[in-house]
């Protein structure tokens, strides 16, 4: 019961780290994935990457993007071993591991961006 | 719903119709869609992508960490993930940017916007990000 009143909550999380990760992991990844490792782009130094991660504002804005979007992920990788493995009988275990996995994450990027040096 | 589930004089015949676990293969249309859902594990992979190199920057130790994880990055294995990686996060923008006016429906003045301005002002919203990030990463804001 408590399960099926929690659903809509879940449902919009998905699409919040949705929005996030459709417009900013692109080219963020774009950027420090392919871009840099090729070449394509010099790196940026390392005391303005510094600088720009120090600002609250950008510190901000990653969290939502972490967080919701591996939340996201998660939630919408439930969805795949559902349907497309078929593997509603093994909901017990889907769920703690997909949403756990989430919120592990989320604490991770919470660490991660709030304690610099 | 325990008990045998065989047919029996009181009890009709199960209709239960065999479902292949492949049977996402068996259209483009179905394959497009487990693609699309598969997209979550790459989502998933490049938000540690991204957390690593802030951990990398952030970590303290001046610019050790950081050269550290850029030699890593360029590691032949991690740079395979990563290209795959963003093919799918790409694909994931656009099937989400394509599906939004079904997720929202926008009225101005009592008419319904058409969904092709939604889906616009998506990318256009999706380009505008894009340029700022670089413009930041790529220091004109400093």
């Amino acid at each position: 019961m408590a399960k099926r009143s929690l659903e809509p909550f879940l449902w919009l999380l998905f699409s919040a780290g949705g929005v996030f990760a459709a417009l900013l992991l692109p080219s963020l990844l774009f950027l420090f994935a392919i871009a840099v490792p090729l070449g394509w782009l010099a790196p940026p130094s390392y005391e303005h990457l510094l600088g720009v991660l120090r600002h609250p504002l950008t510190r901000t804005v990653l969290f939502f993007l972490c967080s919701l979007s591996l939340i996201h992920g998660a939630h919408r990788f439930r969805y795949t071993l559902y349907e497309g493995l078929r593997m509603q009988h093994l909901n017990e275990v889907i769920v703690p591991i997909c949403y756990g996995g989430a919120i592990v994450g989320s604490l991770w990027a919470g660490y991660v961006l709030l304690y610099m040096r | 719903m325990s008990g045998p589930r065989t047919a029996s004089d009181y009890h009709p015949r199960w209709y239960r119709p065999y479902i292949s676990t492949y049977w996402w293969l068996e259209r483009r249309s179905y394959f497009a869609f487990i693609m699309r859902e598969l997209s979550s594990i790459f989502v998933a992979w490049g938000v540690i992508y991204l957390l690593l190199l802030i951990r990398a920057v952030s970590r303290g130790g001046g610019a050790t960490r950081y050269q550290e994880f850029l030699a890593w990055s360029v590691n032949p294995v991690v740079l395979a993930i990563n290209v795959v990686t963003l093919g799918f996060v790409v694909y994931h923008a656009i099937t989400w940017f394509n599906l939004s006016p079904q997720a929202m429906v926008v009225r101005i003045r009592g008419k319904r916007v058409p969904p092709f301005w939604i889906i616009a002002s998506n990318y256009l919203a999706c380009i505008v990000i894009s340029a700022a990030i670089l413009w930041l990463v790529l220091g004109g804001g400093s």
